[in-house]
């Protein structure tokens, strides 16, 4: 398969960036919705336009009444989220949620599918206990009670949990806090008794929560997959999660480094346009070359992905470090070349430099990913 | 996609009993891969016996033409047969700059007699070829060059002197840059065709920091170069005067060359291989080893979108000089980690254990990578101007 989009990819290509730069505009998504201090941090008129644009239901399979396509095509529409900014719960929905769900019983995913697909629900997933991405130990514990289980622990960083109708939260069954195995997948439904979230704004004005389960009980059919089987479940939803992430700071990435490369072309100084000067005509060029690899890394490794290779789990963590590395790079330089006026909250330079931090942090940043690639290798 | 699957059972099948074992080792010396030319000899019957398979098939230049000595290969069946090839790790049966460069460029520019008669000699290892470009004044300000031919009617007499000239000593043919109007930077420079064993043709090999010597200084005193071999053969490429024309095309070749070394799936990634002879690493050389295979890695990614997009013509035409930018700093990064993994064991000079210091004769030749064919600096110059439309680039 060549690296390149194909005639379909191309097109939802042209359609999202359309629709994300006329609806999902910084001016009309994330400024709006930042200085109104909304409580979700998104819009939910815009997730039902995504549900109109077909993008909700993406990775949902087609008897789901979902597009039934892959990371690929889902990565297509989160470089557009991540070139706009465009605030949604599109990645914990519609990749991190439907990829659990899609592993769900019929039952399950009878209950969840249709109000994801129509853009009615909103769904979280909540991965991590502390500051940092580190799933391969799970402390928050299910205990059997009756004919189900009682959840009790903690997880942070869980986007959009408050305004989630649903949270997939992985949970230990049996072993101890850092066994592989022994892992199980709850959907927990928002109203569930003895669950409270401290919901915090983070610096890209996305909402999350610290959510904490205090004996919540579940039937037996809040279980995704198996009983102790849900690592490989996890993994899936990590890996689609990851790349996805990857996308959407290829997005970030691309957007900062376009307008700054406007910017030189625009601001004068010492009567030269200040592209002219070849310090930081060295920089950008640079900066494109970091940036474009990255690009490559995350198509790369999606393919990978939709075709269940063997290589994906090393090349995913790949594109992850990589895209972590150059985004970040992208917003600082971003920042830089802006010289004062980056600084103001009146330019959407500093915008990205946010979103790009939120998203580095993400399951995962690139220390997290490079540490991963050297242990994947065998060293 | 058939049709792509069935060529790469057939290419597998055919790979597999016509590449000997020996020529699917790494490759380790200069020697270990046949660059053909009149002065050539094989090392071994292993090497004779995989180029002269692969010169029946027509896989010395898979994707040329049959009628020149290839296979005709489409883009997608050669890149299988490389996926194939660096499957088995099976090392290029040729090797030439004849292939790499002025092959690509006569397919281009060439007249008919030309590619007939040069890219048959390219493809069946006839003919070694060495390139005249920089000059001792004329390094990264490649236009500035001096070297003259004086129009004596059916030929030039050629005066002047070439430096950096890759094996030179060991080539029969040359193909160089010389200044046929002095009075025209860009549109007086001829693309020039002639035999090293030329009377007034001298070289002499440049002792390098890493203690070998690859290139040479390329003299001419009163070369007689003729305007023609023959019928629809000229002695130089494209026209008289716009010779740039097709020293920046060929450039664009070199760059993509370059790039592309030390790249590969096979060695993109290091930290594996440097452990299994190292041991265990200090916690952060092996922070940074994660960093560079993660880079790599990625790079490896990037080089195939890079010929996807270029067999396409999807690609931007000044991305060579991205590819060869990230390339070669990425092989430098490469290099200097591998010195730092191997300690003091790499540092040995003349040892058996080193194959008489190959990792820090290495280390030290990749630090011209950045300079060769285009400096750093002047890539993200053109990258600059040409990609990202900057101002007075």
């Amino acid at each position: 398969m060549p690296l390149y989009h194909n005639e379909d990819q191309a097109m939802l290509a042209d359609t999202a960036a359309q629709f994300m730069a006329e609806e999902g505009s910084i001016k009309n998504q994330l400024r709006h919705w930042r200085d109104k201090e909304c409580k979700d941090g998104f819009g939910h008129e815009l997730w039902k336009q995504f549900a109109e644009m077909g993008f909700t239901g993406i990775l949902v399979g087609e008897d789901d009444g979902g597009m039934g396509m892959g990371n690929v095509e889902a990565g297509i529409v989160l470089e557009q989220i991540g070139r706009n900014l465009t605030p949604s719960p599109f990645l914990t929905s519609s990749v991190l949620a439907a990829t659990a769900l899609n592993n769900g019983s019929t039952d399950l995913r009878g209950r969840y599918l249709p109000g994801l697909v129509s853009g009615e629900s909103v769904f979280a997933v909540a991965i991590d206990e502390g500051a940092k991405h580190r799933p391969e130990r799970i402390k928050t514990k299910a205990e059997k009670s009756g004919n189900g289980f009682k959840l009790s622990g903690q997880k942070d960083f869980v986007i959009h949990g408050a305004s989630a109708d649903m949270i997939v939260v992985a949970a230990r069954t049996s072993g101890d806090d850092d066994d592989a195995d022994g892992i199980t997948l709850f959907a927990v439904p928002k109203d569930a008794a003895n669950m409270s979230q401290d919901t915090v704004r983070l610096v890209d004005s996305s909402m999350a929560t610290h959510t904490k389960f205090d004996g919540v009980e579940l039937d037996g059919d809040a279980v995704i997959g198996e009983v102790d089987g849900g690592r490989e479940i996890l993994n899936k939803i990590l890996n689609a999660g990851r790349i996805g992430s990857a996308a959407e700071g290829c997005g970030v990435a691309g957007g900062a480094m376009d307008m700054t490369i406007d910017y030189l072309k625009q601001r004068k100084q010492f009567g030269k346009l200040i592209g002219e000067f070849q310090a930081l005509q060295h920089r950008a060029a640079h900066l494109y070359s970091e940036v474009e690899v990255a690009r490559a890394v995350t198509i790369k490794a999606g393919q990978l992905l939709d075709g269940e290779s063997e290589k994906s789990e090393l090349m995913v963590s790949v594109a992850k470090a990589k895209v972590g590395r150059a985004a970040s790079l992208a917003v600082k330089e971003g920042v830089q070349m802006h010289g004062g006026i980056g600084m103001t909250d009146e330019y959407d330079i500093g915008l990205y430099m946010k979103r790009d931090r939120a998203l580095q942090e993400f399951l995962g940043d690139a220390y997290y990913h490079a540490e991963r690639v050297a242990q994947l290798s065998g060293y | 996609m058939a049709d792509l699957d069935t060529f790469r059972e057939e290419t597998s099948a055919w790979l597999e009993a016509n590449c000997p074992a020996e020529m699917r080792k790494p490759v380790r010396d200069d020697d270990d891969v046949y660059w053909g030319g009149r002065y050539a000899t094989f090392k071994n019957d292993a090497q004779k016996a995989w180029f002269e398979a692969c010169r029946e098939r027509g896989y010395t230049v898979p994707a040329w033409p049959k009628a020149y000595g290839g296979a005709g290969l489409t883009a997608a069946e050669a890149k299988v047969l490389r996926q194939e090839m660096s499957r088995i790790g099976a090392r290029p049966p040729l090797s030439s700059f004849g292939i790499w460069m002025l092959g690509p460029a006569l397919l281009q520019f060439g007249t008919e007699g030309q590619k007939q008669r040069f890219l048959n000699e390219i493809a069946r290892g006839e003919i070694r070829w060495c390139q005249g470009y920089s000059e001792p004044g004329s390094g990264s300000d490649l236009v500035s060059m001096q070297t003259f031919g004086e129009d004596k009617g059916d030929h030039w007499q050629v005066n002047g002197q070439k430096i950096w000239t890759s094996y030179a000593d060991h080539a029969d043919w040359i193909f160089c840059l010389v200044r046929t109007d002095k009075d025209n930077k860009y549109q007086g420079i001829t693309f020039m065709l002639y035999d090293m064993t030329n009377e007034g043709v001298s070289t002499k090999p440049i002792l390098l920091i890493s203690g070998n010597s690859p290139f040479c200084e390329t003299f001419f005193d009163d070369v007689k170069v003729p305007k023609s071999y023959g019928e629809d053969c000229p002695g130089f490429v494209g026209e008289i005067n716009r010779g740039w024309d097709v020293a920046k095309y060929l450039l664009g070749h070199e760059r993509e060359m370059i790039s592309g070394m030390g790249g590969g799936e096979r060695t993109a990634a290091i930290g594996a291989a440097l452990k299994r002879h190292a041991g265990e690493f200090d916690p952060v050389l092996r922070a940074e080893l994660a960093m560079f295979d993660v880079d790599a890695l990625a790079f490896t990614a990037m080089g195939e979108k890079f010929m996807d997009e270029m067999k396409s013509g999807k690609g931007h035409p000044a991305q060579p000089n991205m590819m060869k930018y990230v390339g070669t700093e990425l092989n430098k990064r490469r290099h200097e980690l591998m010195m730092s993994a191997g300690g003091s064991r790499s540092l040995e000079w003349d040892s058996d254990e080193t194959g008489g210091g190959k990792p820090s004769r290495n280390w030290l030749r990749t630090k011209a990578n950045s300079i060769e064919g285009g400096t750093s600096e002047v890539m993200l110059n053109v990258v600059s101007k040409r990609i990202l439309d900057l101002p007075g680039a």
